[in-house]
């Protein structure tokens, strides 16, 4: 290795730190339309309409200063605790680019079996990772898996004359959508405390449990990376009231190839694609939040799942469904990328993945300065910026170039840096991750509350963004 | 660092504090939990004619560190709420003693008052 490692500066294209500007600030063209022949009425068309006009290189520079001035996965370590921001490997695009993939769904399905072969082909592949009976893979993101999730629970009670089971539990180190999805699905939720250890309190399980237990859901390895090991007494304790037991797909990445969800007792659970199998993030893109149930809950699954006859492939509909949760097959290019990373991997590369994935945060966190509280941690460990203010160190991780931590969360630990480097990173870029915390460990308030100082984009005033949000073009116009 | 606490008024440990002037309770946050806070984004509070009942959730704070729930000093109904706030959050931080007050409560015993914290006794909670 050789040079400053620490030093970083992030590319600025103007003097006065402004943003590149947008295409209609560059060019304002108006394009009028004369000829009235729209069959739509007058309030719903319009004859003129601004569009930018400019050269091609114009618009080549414009992108790429753009991905010059923000930070992915493609430009170094994004180690986003409880993100699993996976590298996305690039034949996963091509092979969601062929034009064999682009079929419209809305066709016989004689016509579609190839889009149904994948989908039940996938559906089997993630069953057996998961150690689930029957996988439905419409949900169209994470959150939409668990609501999904947490909704088939419900029917699956209701089927059985017990919707009185009016209360989730949720730990309170968990997943801030797992409170929300069981709120979202109309029921009361019961937070439990952790013990000690940081793990789920049994005794406190014991007494949140009743006849009014719908699911308990939980993420294992938790959010601290530890892994629940009384997971198969709470399996029998929930059970025993006859309640679900509900897994977080979250942090499925410490586990692949190792243990399964379904034989720890889990009932059902959602898969993130787009972190256990790399799919792309988020970017307002389309995602996929697959849902694994146990037989039980199998017949309560959305409308239509793909099976096997003795010579095609056929949709069809669970007896009991709660219906569709998105149209056809959900996000179809999501899932073939999903595909095609698990068909590359293999049984073989996808433990290898959990392997090192453990393996990196160990390593990580065994070369920072900052206190780890909480071990033996999995995936992922939780750091504790101590007396300094996480956000800030967060801000001062940019200037290294580096993505920082997930910051201030779970609560559970003071000033949190939940950091999960995954298996994608060398041990070269893991040192790189290491200096640029013990940089900022060493580092004076003064300096942390300035920062950033080398990045595009300085110190952004979240207040004002909270206070006064701008969600839409609209708001530039207004300005 | 000190936080004022004046002691015409009672609080709650989950940094609630109560004023009764002529049977009307109004409440709103102490200096000390909006500065924990920092700065606050957005308030919700329950509507004029709701019922609140004491040491239940009322509302919800919301700042650019954490979402926490608002806990009623009596129970009752709500008389007034500040709307100002839906508009203005800063004023939970300028002044949460005065223009920061959050709602106004018609109680339905008075007396659950003296179960609170004095300023005596809530500065010693913080201290």
């Amino acid at each position: 290795m050789t040079g400053d490692r620490t030093r970083y500066d992030q590319a600025r294209w103007t003097d006065d730190g402004q943003y590149e500007p947008l295409l209609s600030e560059k060019d304002r063209t108006r394009v009028e339309i004369d000829e009235d022949d729209s069959p739509l009425p007058d309030d719903l068309t319009r004859d003129s309409l601004e569009l930018p006009e400019l050269s091609e290189p114009e618009l080549a520079r414009h992108y790429t200063r753009l991905s010059q001035m923000t930070y992915g996965i493609d430009s170094g370590p994004y180690p986003l605790g409880s993100c699993t921001m996976k590298y996305n490997p690039k034949f996963t695009e091509d092979v969601a680019a062929l034009p064999s993939g682009a079929v419209h769904p809305d066709r016989t399905e004689r016509s579609l079996q190839g889009t149904l072969e994948l989908c039940y082909r996938l559906q089997d592949y993630l069953g057996r990772i998961g150690g689930m009976d029957a996988v439905t893979l419409q949900p169209p993101a994470g959150a939409a898996g668990e609501f999904t999730g947490i909704r088939v629970a419900a029917a699956y009670h209701e089927h059985n004359g017990e919707d009185h089971r009016n209360e989730v539990i949720v730990p309170e180190s968990a997943h801030g959508t797992n409170f929300a999805t069981a709120a979202l699905a109309g029921y009361d939720v019961i937070s439990l405390p952790s013990d000690e250890g940081g793990r789920v309190d049994l005794e406190a399980l014991e007494a949140a449990l009743s006849e009014n237990t719908a699911a308990l859901m939980l993420t294992n390895p938790n959010t601290l990376g530890l892994f629940e090991r009384d997971i198969v007494e709470i399996a029998e304790m929930v059970h025993d009231v006859g309640g679900l037991l509900y897994y977080d797909g979250a942090n499925l990445n410490a586990l692949l190839g190792r243990a399964r969800p379904g034989d720890m007792g889990f009932d059902v659970m959602h898969y993130n694609v787009h972190k256990t199998f790399a799919t792309p993030h988020g970017g307002g893109g389309p995602g996929a939040g697959p849902v694994g149930v146990v037989d039980d809950l199998a017949p309560f699954l959305p409308a239509p799942r793909v099976r096997k006859t003795a010579t095609e492939y056929e949709l069809f509909e669970p007896e009991h469904t709660i219906g569709h949760v998105h149209g056809f097959q959900g996000n179809w290019l999501v899932l073939v990328k999903t595909f095609a990373y698990i068909a590359r991997l293999g049984d073989e590369g996808l433990t290898d993945a959990s392997a090192k994935a453990v393996l990196n945060a160990n390593y990580l966190a065994s070369q920072i300065e900052y206190d780890v509280p909480y071990e033996p941690f999995h995936h992922e460990f939780v750091a504790s910026a101590g007396d300094q203010d996480a956000a800030d160190v967060a801000k001062r991780m940019l200037d290294y170039g580096v993505h920082p931590p997930t910051t201030k969360w779970p609560e559970i630990v003071p000033e949190a840096l939940m950091t999960e480097p995954t298996e994608v990173e060398s041990k070269e870029t893991l040192d790189q991750l290491a200096a640029a915390f013990n940089a900022v460990a060493g580092e004076d308030d003064e300096t942390l509350e300035t920062a950033p100082e080398r990045s595009s984009a300085r110190r952004i005033d979240q207040t004002s963004a909270a206070r006064n949000p701008r969600l839409s073009w609209q708001a530039l116009e207004e300005e | 660092m000190s936080f004022e606490t004046p002691d015409d008024r009672r609080y709650l440990e989950s940094h609630e504090w109560a004023l009764e002037t002529d049977g009307v309770v109004r409440v709103g946050i102490s200096d000390f939990a909006q500065d924990e806070l920092g700065d606050v984004v957005f308030v919700e509070l329950p509507d004029e004619g709701d019922d609140v009942t004491q040491e239940a959730a009322f509302g919800v704070v919301e700042s650019i560190k954490a979402v926490s729930d608002l806990y009623a000093p009596v129970s009752g109904e709500v008389v007034a709420i500040n709307d100002d706030l839906f508009d203005a959050p800063e004023r939970v931080n300028d002044d949460p003693f005065g223009d920061g007050w959050m709602l106004e409560i018609d109680p339905d015993d008075e007396s659950e008052l003296e179960d609170l914290l004095t300023a005596d006794e809530y500065e010693d909670q913080i201290a």
